[in-house]
């Protein structure tokens, strides 16, 4: 039960910073590499700052913020530097790596000793008793669903059909008198301000933050994104939001289970990758299977 | 009023592959004129088209709009006040999205994207007034994705697009190229009525010289980068499919062909 639990509270953490990687990869078309420095981005500073006594909350906001900026960074390197976006993006992961160093000050920093966002005086009175060891998934769950009403709103706004549109076809927006570049960026900055928040929640549920919790996070951000939109991602009443969730929460019970038969938690990356590369193969076929059905039928 | 004043413009400039395209091209279009272009491949029709809208620059010379200087603006400003349309029926719209969103989406030009709702209930009886007359059936297919459309019909909702706000200038490069004959033709009708109703300076690149006769108020040929026909007027009035294709096949014959 305790391992189902933490599946779904990993995977929905997770499904914020692949609904972030959405906004890059499906929506923008950008292979966005930053992720792997902004999601310890988030989780170095909100441990850094709860650690000297800042209300966890608010460290929610300052990692989203944080990640705004290294978003931003990745998308002028790109647009105004004119370096190819995943270069671009690659440059922007390495260098958070020493950023990341800098701000926590060390490789490994514990927060066992301080109040977070599941584990307070607050959550403590209003989650108590039976509902105790649901705490952090119900809390989760509800960051969740507002980061997911939100995402949706957004894409149905002005600025929001820009941003789909500067993926679809960047002329379109020239010709609309926007700037396209301007578009990207902004794209990028919120995609990983969604991961830095994501890896705020990370590091306050495992109560520590570590320089190397950023390795591999492109890799499952991706697979979330692709396996939720492959599998869920023709129901239609789901939209890509759920879709997405429902992907990330999927692939972390598909590691944790490999996990479980046997391998060791050392493997994590390798099952990460290994799973990853299982689901490329697969949504592919899945998508063909799927053309050729959509073909019968009309036919 | 569009002028381009002593235009050079090469291609791969400096190295063995130097191509001049313009020398010293000038060229003065007047408000509310609608302009064919016709040429062979290679003439600079297209790339004129370009650099009046800054997708490609200049290496010497200027462009005015309206006596500014737009020579050094970016293409994405000077578009604010020029609709295109290109030859490509997926340039002009985006595939991934509906029709009713694709014009919500242009209804909004010249305003701030902001994070106001980008479909407005009201607007979408608009939206289906301007499709109604094309009588392709697209109002009754406003939830549709255009990329599942056909070329024609996507090209329609391209030029309402580039059409449905106030501009100055329409920009076609060759945009019923890639129709097949009768789409072409509801396409160019489409063009030729939205210009009149709207008074829109117009400059039209197209390899069908039919059209070029019949539609717009000046013909201009282009050939190595200069204006070899010019006729606007009565003179253009007068000119047949035979005549221009008489100074086509001249200069196809100087060229060796």
């Amino acid at each position: 039960m305790t391992l189902v639990i933490s599946v779904f509270e990993q995977g929905m953490i997770y499904a914020i910073m692949a609904l972030g990687m959405y906004i890059t990869y499906k929506i923008l078309d950008f292979p966005d590499m930053t992720v792997d420095g902004s999601f310890p981005l988030g989780a170095s500073l909100s441990a850094v700052l709860i650690s000297q006594g800042m209300n966890p909350y608010l460290t929610l906001l300052l990692s989203f913020a944080a990640g705004l900026m290294a978003g931003t960074i990745t998308g002028l390197i790109h647009v105004k530097l004119k370096v190819r976006d995943i270069l671009a993006s690659i440059i922007m992961m390495t260098a958070l790596y020493s950023v990341n160093l800098r701000i926590a000050g060390k490789a490994n920093l514990p927060i066992y000793n301080y109040d977070n966002i599941y584990n307070n005086s607050l959550t403590n009175h209003l989650l108590g008793g039976a509902l105790s060891p649901y705490k952090n998934l119900i809390i989760i769950a509800i960051i969740v669903v507002i980061v997911k009403c939100v995402l949706d709103w957004y894409l149905k706004t002005k600025s929001g059909y820009l941003l789909k549109a500067v993926g679809d076809n960047e002329t379109l927006v020239t010709s609309m008198g926007i700037d396209k570049g301007k578009i990207k960026i902004l794209g990028l900055a919120i995609a990983n301000g969604l991961v830095s928040l994501s890896g705020s929640m990370f590091a306050q549920q495992q109560r520590f933050f570590d320089a190397s919790m950023g390795v591999g996070t492109a890799v499952i951000g991706l697979a979330s994104v692709i396996i939720g939109t492959a599998l869920f991602g023709q129901i239609s009443v789901f939209g890509f939001s759920i879709s997405v969730i429902l992907g990330s929460i999927l692939y972390k019970g598909c590691v944790a289970a490999a996990i479980r038969i046997g391998l060791q938690s050392t493997d994590l990356k390798l099952v990460t990758a290994v799973l990853f590369l299982l689901i490329l193969v697969l949504s592919s076929r899945i998508e063909k299977y799927q053309g050729r059905k959509r073909r019968k039928e009309r036919a | 009023m569009i002028e381009l004043k002593h235009i050079h413009k090469y291609y791969n400039a400096g190295s063995v592959s130097e191509m001049c395209l313009f020398d010293d091209f000038n060229l003065t279009i007047q408000d509310g004129e609608f302009v064919s272009i016709v040429g062979s491949n290679g003439s600079g029709k297209t790339s004129l088209l370009n650099i009046i809208c800054g997708s490609i620059g200049v290496d010497r010379g200027q462009i005015l709009i309206g006596g500014e200087d737009i020579t050094r603006q970016k293409d994405y400003l000077r578009h604010r006040s020029i609709g295109r349309v290109y030859q490509d029926p997926s340039k002009g719209t985006c595939g991934h999205m509906t029709i009713l969103e694709n014009m919500a989406l242009a209804d909004n030009k010249g305003k701030p994207y902001n994070l106001g709702m980008s479909v407005k209930k009201s607007r979408e009886d608009y939206y289906r007034e301007l499709l109604l007359p094309l009588g392709l059936g697209l109002e009754d297919k406003m939830r549709t994705q255009v990329g599942s459309l056909s070329g024609g019909q996507r090209q329609a909702v391209a030029l309402l697009m580039a059409t449905m706000t106030p501009i100055d200038m329409l920009i076609l490069d060759e945009h019923t190229a890639a129709l097949d004959p009768k789409t072409a033709e509801i396409i160019m009708e489409l063009t030729g009525k939205i210009v009149a109703e709207k008074h829109l300076t117009t400059m039209m690149v197209t390899h069908n010289l039919r059209y070029a006769v019949e539609y717009g108020d000046r013909l201009l040929m282009m050939h190595q980068g200069q204006a070899i026909l010019d006729k606007s007027g009565k003179e253009k009035k007068n000119l047949a499919v035979d005549d221009i294709m008489g100074v086509f096949n001249e200069i196809s014959v100087e060229c060796g062909n």
